[in-house]
């Protein structure tokens, strides 16, 4: 694959190729030469056909679909407990009272600690940031030694990495537990930081690979003409070419490694527990009545990193899927 | 003179072309110790071969085209000159030295690229001091070089502008100059025009030309196109399936084809070919092709064939002439199937002996499909190959 | 010269070494060291009394892992097939020169960027019986309205598929709307003139032009199944009872909270088998087969 083919065609293109299809469905029914000569002439008037409005129809149930969980949760964040014990879920709140999230960011208790979900809010940070740089460092390296330079065994590698990514973390994990134990880094911020970065060198490599076997090898080959090594090519030519990749691979790695749940819960350790761990634990481990105004407003900060990634980035975002999906 | 000093190992399939002077050959001399030196080169891609037992020397200065359709072997073989893929066996030298295994960029060679490779996030300037920089010349050198090819291909204007604010022409024209700062001996050209349009292609061939005159390097180029192969080269080698089929001066691979293969290859449109037989005549041989015997007491063989032998006949469009033949050649009437007008040219479509014949004629003609014509060519412009191995008789 | 030559692509074949030692370690090795624990008798420490099969025995005489197996199956069918079937939809839908194209693809796309953390609990909250939707739609009348999915041991393991549905199916729409982007407009234009309808284009001209891309939303759709984790975490933990106990928590559970390491191995080797089986030949075919047949040319 190369990324290019991943991403939707030019917008221009694109809604020529659609007015012409949108036409196509309107028109089976008269044929032109039964209507009177004037009216065909000049454009052909837009019409709203069945299948035109059933169409929209769809188009309006699967928004609802879409969107309705997310309007909850808002309306749920906003509201007090005895408004949601009393009225409707989907009833507007009376008043616009920002308490729950004041209490789910700075005092949410997870059993006994009440430090609010802004503990795991920067647990996250700390844990994503540098997972995120050390995974694209090692992807982007390894998928330019991959692509561009006849190793011995390197098909071998990039094979036994894919089976890696596909594969479910349940037949990795507890030996690595007993590995960390055994040099005394289980349950500490290295530990996730690292076992972040094993995760996600699979999907790394892969796209990097991807992206660099769509770049001609004949720019590979100036520069080996031109002189240059191993790292002098990966950094003076490749890497100032992989601008789109990089922010592909960044967005990939923002949103993977801030959603997860099992590898903070298994490796981070008390300390180091990922926001979407002490979410879980908020919500579901709660003793005494149970605050969904606070749950649903953490459930949204919670979501709020990868979401401001996602509405920020746009159609990167849909490359990313793509890069990651598409063979190569 | 004998400037032929190499040839493929299978020399059944293509022997030195033993041929007379002709006229476009470079002024070398033979005794000189070669530019480029190639000797029984294997490649193989896996299990796959692609080049065995190849064999090519190139004079200091020399222009020397590799041509073939795509797949014979000709960029597989300039990659290996220039060590970007690595040989199953045989040796490579430049200058004097081995460089079998050395690296691309000691190697004392300048490439050029078919898509130009220019580094897209450097200026013109970064992209031809690159290489300059990475061998940690100094500075004031460094400089000097890249003014001097600046000026020589005129970039002056373009040395801050990125690749992608440059067009077609002018990124060929940096990728050329890439390779003239390194002051090597050996350019190597891989199809170098072929991502251009008719008309830069056109421009650029000829400032590629001149680049050869003035400096006078030796120049190895790839290419697909028989025009630049026959405009450029001081001597073309024809590839095919990784066997180099001729090697020798463009007129003489246009004349003298060696096999069937360059027959065909060279020339546009392409010769034409008819199935024959030797037989004897009063004066000595003609060929017969179906029911028409064409005399070839003004051929000349290689070596005297028996009668009776099987080979195919080629003549070429543009030898065949329309009208009333001159005397001792082979004149004929024809039916007119279809004129193609080009312009300065038209192809008239005919048939000989039951089977199509073309004939290049100039663009004036008034002739018209239906018509009956007189044409005739020089059995000596023909010719003769052996059915069974293709080569020339 | 021979040395320089070799040096530079030694360069190459050293930064391979620390990725080798990571993948064979990380990797390989955990692999194999699970697969041999699965074979001992370990429970809260791994032992080495080797017992044969009796973990696999265990595994397959236990209730438990039987049903999670079987919801494994029609979790992984409904969801899959749905996700496809929705996503392909709404990228068709999409395609149709709809307006507000751009917002609509935002909206179907959103909850694939969230945690299934985050979609678990949304829906375990929609699906609230006392105070979710339930509530609301039987306040407008319907008193027979049910929607406490996540809590009726009936229903518990839909509730599992609609979350999933929710979260995943713009994950197929993006894919498929890239694919059907990429059709080449003299299809329709062909289409047009020979006056087939829309309908059977799609169906029987694109369907099968997609199908590339099909079998890699298949792929990773059943990826996130194998994986299926902290949805039902988040969502029913596993019940009511274990209605809706996965593969992946059975290991989970095993592992860590009931100290049966040894069954918990045995499963996830059970996994790594299943999925190994699909995976081999398809990883070969998609990478390896089209990659030698490019370098042929």
């Amino acid at each position: 694959m190369s990324v290019g083919t991943a991403s939707p065609r030019g917008p221009h293109r694109e809604s020529a190729a659609l007015a012409f299809r949108g036409t196509a469905g309107s028109n089976d029914s008269v044929p032109a030469r039964q209507r009177g000569k004037s009216a065909e002439r000049g454009r052909r008037p837009r019409q709203l056909t069945a299948g035109r409005i059933g169409l929209y129809c769809f188009v309006a149930v699967a928004a609802v679909f879409f969107l309705l969980p997310a309007v909850v949760m808002v309306l749920t964040s906003l509201k007090t407990m005895p408004e949601i014990r009393s009225g409707s879920i989907f009833a507007l709140p009376a008043s616009l009272d920002l308490a729950a999230w004041a209490k789910a960011w700075s005092s949410a208790c997870t059993g006994l600690d009440c430090e609010g979900i802004r503990v795991g809010f920067w647990n996250s940070v700390i844990i994503t940031a540098p997972s995120t740089v050390f995974s694209i460092a090692a992807g982007a390296l390894l998928g330019y030694a991959l692509s561009f330079w006849r190793v011995k065994g390197a098909d071998i590698l990039f094979a036994v990495l894919l089976l890696g990514a596909f594969l479910p973390y349940q037949i990795f994990l507890y030996p690595m537990v007993r590995a960390f134990s055994m040099v005394g880094l289980y349950n500490t911020l290295l530990c996730i930081i690292i076992v972040h970065v094993v995760f996600g060198l699979p999907i790394m490599t892969l796209i990097f690979r991807n992206f660099y076997a769509g770049l001609p090898v004949e720019l590979f080959n100036a520069a080996r003409v031109d002189g240059g090594g191993f790292f002098r090519i990966f950094w003076n030519v490749m890497l100032p070419m992989s601008t789109p990749i990089l922010i592909v691979a960044a967005i990939l790695q923002i949103t993977n490694i801030w959603n997860d749940f099992i590898l903070g819960l298994v490796f981070a350790g008390r300390e180091n527990l990922p926001m979407t761990v002490q979410l879980n634990n908020v919500v579901n481990s709660t003793y005494g009545e149970r605050e969904y105004n606070l749950n649903m407003a953490a459930t949204i900060l919670t979501a709020a990193v990868p979401l401001l990634v996602y509405f920020v980035s746009g159609r990167w975002f849909v490359r990313g899927i793509a890069a990651g999906a598409v063979k190569g | 003179m004998s400037k032929t000093t190499a040839a493929s190992r299978k020399r059944d399939i293509a022997p030195p072309t033993t041929a007379g002077p002709v006229d476009g050959a470079p002024a070398v001399s033979p005794q000189a110790e070669p530019s480029v030196s190639v000797r029984e080169l294997d490649i193989a891609f896996g299990a796959h071969r692609v080049i065995t037992g190849l064999d090519l020397d190139i004079a200091p200065g020399e222009f020397l085209v590799l041509l073939g359709p795509s797949g014979c072997g000709k960029s597989t073989l300039l990659n290996a000159i220039a060590g970007l893929l690595d040989i199953a066996d045989g040796e490579i030298w430049i200058d004097g030295r081995n460089v079998t295994w050395a690296e691309p960029k000691d190697r004392g060679i300048g490439m050029v690229f078919q898509s130009y490779a220019l580094y897209p996030r450097m200026s013109v300037e970064k992209n031809l001091s690159f290489g300059l920089r990475i061998a940690g010349l100094p500075r004031a050198e460094i400089d000097a070089r890249v003014k001097r090819v600046a000026d020589l291909l005129q970039l002056d204007g373009l040395l801050k502008r990125r690749p992608a604010e440059l067009s077609g022409g002018q990124r060929q024209r940096v990728a050329i100059g890439r390779a003239l700062v390194r002051n090597v001996d050996v350019f190597l050209f891989d199809e170098p025009l072929s991502n251009l349009d008719a008309k830069l292609r056109n421009e650029l061939r000829v400032e590629i030309k001149k680049l050869h005159q003035r400096l006078g390097n030796t120049m190895i180029y790839v290419t697909h196109d028989q025009i630049e192969a026959m405009t450029l080269a001081d001597r073309i080698a024809v590839m095919r399936g990784g066997v180099i089929q001729q090697l020798g001066p463009p007129k003489e691979i246009y004349r003298r084809p060696v096999n069937r293969f360059v027959a065909g290859f060279i020339g546009s449109p392409s010769m034409n070919f008819f199935a024959g037989r030797l037989e004897k005549t009063g004066t000595g041989l003609c060929v017969k092709l179906g029911d028409v015997d064409v005399p070839l007491d003004r051929y000349g063989f290689l070596a005297q064939p028996e009668a009776g032998r099987e080979v195919t006949f080629g003549i070429r469009p543009e030898h065949v002439g329309l009208g009333e033949a001159p005397a001792g050649h082979f004149a004929i009437k024809g039916k007119v199937e279809l004129v193609e007008a080009m312009g300065a040219d038209t192809i008239v479509w005919t048939s000989l002996a039951g089977h199509p014949l073309t004939i290049r004629t100039d663009g004036e003609t008034e002739i018209r499909p239906g018509q009956t014509i007189e044409f005739g060519f020089d059995p000596a412009n023909a010719c003769l190959f052996d059915a069974e191995t293709d080569l020339r008789l | 010269m021979a040395a320089a030559h070799r040096r530079t692509f030694n360069t190459a074949t050293l930064v391979l070494v620390p990725f080798w030692l990571v993948v064979l370690a990380a990797y390989v090795g955990t692999m194999l060291w699970t697969v041999q624990i699965s074979f001992t008798a370990s429970k809260l420490l791994p032992v080495n009394t080797y017992v044969g099969f009796y973990q696999y025995e265990r595994l397959f005489s236990s209730t438990r892992w039987i049903v999670t197996m079987q919801n494994a199956v029609i979790f992984g069918v409904l969801f899959i097939g749905g996700a496809l079937v929705l996503g392909f939809l709404l990228a068709v839908v999409l395609d149709q020169r709809v307006r507000f194209e751009n917002t609509l693809r935002t909206i179907f796309l959103y909850p694939y960027a969230m945690s299934f953390i985050v979609t678990g609990l949304i829906w375990q909250w929609l699906m609230n019986p006392g105070l979710g939707i339930q509530k609301a739609v039987r306040g407008w009348g319907w008193t027979g309205f049910s929607f406490d999915w996540s809590v009726d041991r009936d229903m518990a393991l839909y509730a599992l598929v609609l979350a999933g549905l929710w979260q995943a199916s713009g994950l197929v729409m993006a894919l498929m709307l890239a694919g059907l982007r990429g059709v080449d407009d003299e299809i329709w234009k062909a289409s047009r003139i020979d006056g087939i309808p829309p309908w059977r284009v799609y169906l029987f001209v694109i369907v099968p032009m997609l199908r590339p891309l099909i079998v890699t939303a298949v792929v990773l759709l059943a990826i996130s199944v194998v994986k299926a984790y902290d949805l039902v975490v988040a969502l029913t933990n596993g019940g009511p009872g274990i209605a809706t106990e996965l593969p992946a928590k059975f290991v989970m559970d095993n592992l860590f909270t009931r100290q049966n390491i040894g069954l918990a191995t045995a499963a996830a080797t059970v996994m790594l088998i299943t999925v190994a089986a699909v995976l081999v030949p398809w990883i070969y075919a998609e990478y390896f087969r089209k990659a030698r047949k490019g370098a042929a040319t």
